[in-house]
């Protein structure tokens, strides 16, 4: 039953030829067997996820069933869930309770999916490897010598080994796509103001996107209908009604014009990644697409761009966390200041803390219009770039990440060689445009993923886009070893 | 040497809106600590602020009223600072591009002289909560009930040269928030208070000196205090060969003094950037006319009106539109009185305000209503009552008997206009008073008071005061 899709599952559900509650029992069951090799979940929530499951099997014998009801998923543990930890992979947050649900929980509550637990990630969702969380790395199915890519690494991982049909992440510089290329399976990063941030731990707020990850197109479109929509508690959330995303899932490909930028394609890409790039394509062209050249030239600016805005918006973000009202607080604090410094001291690790200082050191006096400034006036750049790119082509396609999965350990020393892992997929947040990673084939074994990026709200063409190629290949139905 | 002093001032009042600037807990003040706090003023994590449209609104009006220009597109900023009762470890205010900037406001200085005193900006902003200090034992409560409440930050051009100055511009302001509407302008509950940027020069110098600003003031008797302290302070510190610092004061209401709280040096980088999670307020001249549409008729345009129209002098027009309810009031004693414009303004310039001082009462809690007083007039106007009785109607009107017609008619006040009536009785006083009369006719003429006295005290005051003076003129010469 764990091989199964979302789509297939709920048809199942539906026809009565077993229980939301089995299904999620099997669920269960295969994170108790085979998650501790994997340590995807930071809290598993088993009694909520048979109480929810049990209510979907009385919606679905009701005949109230829509597509995602009784469906068990994997909830990000940045995601806020009523009276469940909401920890964020941080000690500062080991002891929180979130009070409230955030946005995207309700809605996928509402449509009637079935949480079994919640995720393991980066801390604060800030890395690319899961190896920043307080609760320990994420190992890759595939080969658990490797990460999993981050920040999202655990709800990637609890996907790609059949834990779970589907799961939730969220994307600040490639957080959904490069865990989705890098574990083999399927991740969508929406246009910014697609889905609500309400309640999603902020990291830096003008890039954070939530998105889904699913095996196939299909489930994660169905996913991100579930998820995405205008919230009068989010004002940065778009007022636009959501698209059909299965409607036009199988429309032909005859005609699409892909723009493979040069810059994607240069030195620092992996050879083996460049060649399962290559044939993916050739696959685009036997679907009828039209693929040229095109030129981002400020892509080179995108990494150093995103190291100054991200960092700046996570230093006031983060303020909150002080130990005054809920979240680690220091025993025996000797004043106010020694209880700042210390709270925050222990309770956030080394990567929260170094990029806390630079934002910190990039909004200063003085710094600030060099840093900060600059910074935006780079992130208009970048964003030009794809709007003229976006004049000339309907998708933008190149590798996720410039190598499959590496060794644990292999970069978490070296911050600047990690950073360069989101180095295809960090502009694309800066821009807001959405973005997908769909699984293309393996270098040495692992994993690779092809990066599809949209014009704003086109959610659905790169569904249709990616479906299609998923309909002539069988990557996404690859299943690592001792999962099947 | 002769040195000039230069104030500027930043008012912060308190928007009456009934929900927070970006939630929808409720502002009502004095509530249990942290009832009226929910999960965005606790800055719980994943919460996102919301803007409380009726927050533009009412900054919209206020920069209508004071000749300022209205941003088409302002942005809100965070201003970053850790204290316990900041809940996010930011405040969310205006920096670079605040919602109304450079407009002016006129004050009297005094009598006929007016004065323009810039505004530079005012910006919405969040409050922050409230540290407890006492009752917890050497600990620090917090109470966030307060933690987003809208402000309006009010800065002033330094161009106020007194404390008196600076009095008048906050009254002026104060006035005037009360009258748009946009704040209940109670100091005691902290809607409205203020800081002060003071510096001294010397007389003629065009550079300003090294100001101080001092924090905490909630009065306008504390502002005048403050400012006079701190003015006296820096010059007896100049004049001893000493420079001031720049750095912020606190005001000490108890001892009238100002002392430091920290320089310059120790002042929190604050680190200012657009906040990314509320849009820029943009706002349309479509807009800006629809508010102007709802302004009420302000201060000055009312102060004119009643010159014109009640012929007031200037000085009665600008104490009865100081503040809207008094304004109100007068307008519909006038009503009431069937028009007496002067003599309303006398009344509730004088008895009415007099007596609503010593009991302490502000004009909307008079037990004396606008109709009731302005019935009186009317009474004194057509001569029913001399102004001396309506002394007593007055009285009676606040001690609550009734209307003034039932207390004229109860207490028989009604007053003697029959000559007949008149000259019976200024006869029994002349032939009561042969000695009096006697030295009236040896020239002294002053004697005439002691027969008005008389005829008044035995018509216990009811005789029509005019009329007895005529006829006791032509009786006396006939006597």
């Amino acid at each position: 039953m764990h091989q199964k899709t979302l789509v297939e599952l709920g048809a199942g559900l539906r026809q009565g030829e077993y229980s939301s509650e089995e299904l999620t029992r099997v669920c269960l069951d295969r994170v108790s067997a085979l998650d501790k090799q994997l340590n995807s979940f930071i809290t598993l929530t088993e009694e909520l996820a048979l109480q929810a499951a049990r209510d979907a099997d009385a919606r679905i014998r009701s005949g109230e069933a829509g597509p995602l009801t009784g469906i068990p998923y994997a909830h990000k543990d940045i995601f806020c869930t009523r009276g469940v930890r909401t920890s964020c992979g941080s000690h500062m947050l080991d002891n929180f309770i979130a009070p409230y649900d955030a946005t995207v929980t309700q809605q996928l509550n509402a449509a009637g999916a079935v949480m079994i637990g919640k995720t393991n990630m980066d801390e604060f969702a800030m890395g690319s490897s899961n190896e920043t969380s307080f609760y320990g790395p994420v190992t890759n199915p595939w080969d658990s010598e490797t990460v999993p890519g981050g920040s999202s690494g655990g709800s990637a991982a609890a996907v790609a080994a059949r834990l779970v049909p589907v799961s939730t992440g969220t994307d600040t510089g490639g957080s959904i796509r490069q865990p989705a290329a890098l574990c083999g399976i399927t991740g969508l990063k929406p246009t910014y103001g697609r889905v609500s941030r309400y309640g999603m731990i902020a990291f830096a707020s003008s890039l954070d996107q939530a998105g889904p990850f699913a095996r196939t197109a299909e489930d994660a479109a169905l996913m991100l209908g579930a998820m995405a929509g205008f919230d009068l508690r989010d004002s940065t959330s778009v007022e636009r009604a959501v698209d059909d995303y299965t409607g036009g899932l199988n429309e032909s490909l005859q005609g699409l014009k892909i723009g493979l930028p040069t810059q994607f394609f240069g030195a620092g890409l992996d050879s083996a990644v460049a060649a399962a790039i290559e044939l993916a394509l050739d696959e685009y062209r036997k679907l009828g697409a039209v693929i040229t050249e095109i030129s981002l030239p400020n892509s080179q600016l995108a990494v150093p761009t995103y190291y100054v805005v991200a960092p700046a918006e996570c230093s006031s973000n983060l303020s909150r966390f002080d130990g005054v009202r809920f979240g680690y607080r220091a025993e025996h604090p000797a004043d106010l200041e020694d209880l700042y410094k210390r709270s925050r001291g222990e309770g956030f690790g080394a990567e929260v803390k170094r990029r806390i200082m630079i934002g910190t050191y990039a909004l200063s006096a003085g710094y600030y219009d060099a840093y900060y400034l600059k910074a935006q006036q780079a992130r208009r750049l970048i964003r030009e770039d794809f709007m003229r790119a976006f004049e000339q082509v309907d998708v933008i396609m190149g590798p996720t990440a410039p190598s499959a999965a590496f060794r644990l350990g292999e970069k978490a020393d070296d911050p600047v060689t990690m950073y360069l892992s989101d180095i295809y997929t960090i502009a694309v947040n800066l821009a807001g445009l959405p973005g997908m990673s769909i699984p293309a084939g393996f270098a040495a074994d692992m994993p690779v993923g092809l990066q599809l990026i949209g014009n704003y709200f086109e959610e659905a063409r790169l569904l249709n886009a990616a479906h299609r190629y998923q309909q002539v290949t069988d990557w996404h139905a690859r299943c690592p070893q001792g999962y099947e | 040497m002769e040195w000039e002093t230069v104030i500027g001032l930043e008012i912060h009042a308190q928007l009456a809106t009934r929900s927070k600037i970006f939630s929808g807990a409720s502002t009502r003040y004095g509530a249990e600590p942290n009832t009226q706090a929910c999960a965005v003023d606790l800055g719980l994590p994943g919460v996102l602020p919301v803007l409380n449209g009726e927050v533009v609104r009412m900054a919209v009006k206020f920069g209508l009223a004071t000749h300022s220009t209205v941003a088409p597109r302002s942005v809100f900023a965070r201003k970053n600072y850790f204290y316990p009762d900041l809940p996010k470890g930011y405040q969310i205010s205006q920096y670079e591009l605040p919602i109304v900037h450079d407009g002016y406001l006129d004050i009297e200085v005094d009598e006929d002289t007016v004065k323009r005193i810039g505004i530079t900006r005012a910006h919405l902003e969040e409050d922050a909560g409230k540290s407890l200090h006492e009752d917890f034992h050497g600990m620090t409560g917090i109470d966030l009930n307060r933690a987003g409440t809208p402000l309006l930050e009010i800065v002033s051009e330094p161009d106020m040269r007194s404390a008196r100055e600076a009095v008048a511009y906050m009254k002026k302001i104060h006035s005037l928030v009360r009258y748009l509407g946009i704040c209940d302008g109670n100091m005691q509950e902290g809607s409205f208070r203020c800081d002060a940027n003071v510096s001294v020069r010397p007389q003629g110098q065009q550079a300003f000196g090294t100001r101080a600003e001092l924090k905490n003031i909630n009065s306008f008797r504390f502002v005048e205090q403050a400012i006079n302290y701190e003015v006296e302070r820096q010059i007896a510190l100049l004049e001893s060969g000493g420079t001031v610092v720049q750095e912020t004061r606190l005001f000490d209401a108890d001892r009238h003094e100002t002392r430091p709280m920290r320089t310059k040096e120790e002042a929190n980088d604050y680190r200012y950037f657009p906040d990314p999670d509320l849009l820029p307020v943009e706002i349309d001249p479509v807009f800006i006319e629809e508010v102007a549409r709802t302004l009420p008729e302000l201060p000055e345009a009312k102060k004119q009106r009643f010159m014109d129209d009640y012929g007031l002098s200037a000085y009665d027009a600008g104490v009865l539109t100081a503040n809207r309810e008094l304004g109100d009031y007068f307008e519909a004693a006038v009503e009431a009185s069937g028009g007496q414009g002067k003599l309303s303004a006398n009344w509730v310039m004088g008895e009415l305000s007099g007596a609503l001082n010593k009991a302490g009462l502000e004009i909307g809690a008079s037990p004396v209503s606008a109709g009731a007083l302005g019935g009186m007039l009317r009474r004194i106007e057509d001569g029913t009552i001399s102004g001396k009785i309506a002394k007593q109607v007055f009285e009676a009107l606040w001690a609550g008997e009734g209307s003034a017609d039932e207390i004229i008619e109860t207490r028989g006040l009604k007053q003697i206009s029959d000559s007949s009536a008149i000259e019976g009785i200024i006869r029994d006083v002349l032939e009561n008073s042969p000695k009096q009369l006697e030295q009236y006719r040896n020239g002294q003429e002053k004697v005439f008071g002691y027969f008005v006295g008389q005829v008044m005290k035995a018509t216990q005051g009811k005789a029509n005061p005019k009329q007895v003076n005529e006829l006791l003129k032509k009786m006396i010469n006939n006597a």
